[in-house]
């Protein structure tokens, strides 16, 4: 155990903490209101660890969407993700054995922490971001279990609690906005969105706007860089 | 059951990968300029088409065609971008679309 690397990692943990609870319990009682068993909350968020997808898979699960179409949609909605580690490839270089574990957490939150806070040269990095990312995912897994066990005890009305993860998307649509400002992206998912609504059954929306999106981005490529110039 | 348990499996792997896959690829190489356009504009799509999926079984041809929730859309949306909390822009957004939903 090395304290300071703890002490360290948790003062710069507490704004996550907030949001972590805050959402892994929304999750876990979401998903209770569905009549799913808590420990179903549990696991996900221990081995998936991954906030929007574990909402989403609440939808797969009810509307029984297959395995290959629910891989090639869980790619591409964290597929920001892979672009995360390219900033922290040199970070992790020396972290020898922690470093599956750290890679495994690397979620947003996470990144955003391990790439913006100023680093104490006093202390041993490897442990510091391991036990950064660690706490992050125990205040989500804490979360879980208090919202599903809170779901599971307490009777009342969730009808619309749904709502949150159209909300959640709001807010990381919002965001992601700022970092390029540029609509068009917006544009071509609005079109091929709606398209898919009108044509396209539910269970194969998602991955027909998807990759419909994908080819358009593809082929107005020059369109879109000239514009950010 | 034992579906969910591979779904479960499945999203795992899936998200590892989606994490994993710089330090399997690009620890000695930088990524393509496709890759690197495909990461700057891919998530704003796939964020804006998340939207419009959690939508897919909201009726928009009978009354109230789907106005509670291009309602509560944008006020999630107006409390983001006023507060810049994301708590707060969720919990109320969502608060107001079940008040909708329950009493009205």
């Amino acid at each position: 155990m090395k304290k300071r690397e703890l002490k360290a990692a948790f003062k710069v943990s507490i704004p996550v903490m907030m949001g972590y609870i805050v959402l892994g319990f929304a999750f876990g009682l979401l998903l209770v209101s569905f009549n799913y068993p808590w420990y179903i909350a549990l696991l996900m968020s221990i081995f998936i660890y991954a906030g929007a997808l574990q909402f989403l898979a609440i939808g797969f699960f009810n509307a029984k969407v297959g395995l290959v179409d629910i891989a090639i949609a869980s790619i591409f909605v964290n597929i920001r993700q892979s672009f995360y580690g390219l900033s922290v490839l040199k970070k992790f270089k020396k972290t020898k054995k922690l470093k599956p574990y750290l890679i495994f957490a690397l979620t947003d939150e996470t990144y955003g922490l391990l790439t913006t806070i100023k680093e104490d040269p006093q202390i041993n990095h490897k442990y510091y971001y391991f036990y950064l990312s660690l706490l992050n995912q125990s205040y989500w897994v804490l979360g879980t279990i208090l919202g599903a066990i809170f779901g599971s005890f307490v009777d009342f009305n969730t009808k619309g609690l749904d709502f949150s993860l159209t909300a959640l998307f709001v807010v990381l649509a919002i965001e992601q906005y700022k970092t390029n400002k540029n609509y068009i992206p917006f544009l071509i998912a609005t079109i091929t969105s709606i398209i898919a609504l009108i044509f396209i059954p539910p269970s194969n929306m998602l991955i027909f706007s998807m990759i419909c999106s994908l080819i358009a981005l593809l082929i107005f490529k020059k369109n879109l860089e000239s514009k950010n110039v | 059951m034992s579906d969910i348990y591979l779904a479960i499996i499945v999203m795992t792997l899936a998200n590892f990968f989606t994490r994993v896959f710089p330090f399997l690829f690009f620890t000695h190489k930088e990524p393509s300029e496709t890759l690197k356009y495909i990461g700057k504009y891919f998530p704003p799509t796939i964020m804006t088409i998340l939207i419009f999926y959690t939508l897919a079984n909201v009726d928009f041809t009978t009354t109230p065609y789907g106005t509670k929730e291009i309602l509560s859309i944008f006020i999630t949306a107006f409390l983001h971008i006023r507060f810049n909390n994301y708590l707060v822009s969720i919990i109320c957004g969502t608060l107001f679309y079940m008040l909708l939903l329950q009493y009205l």
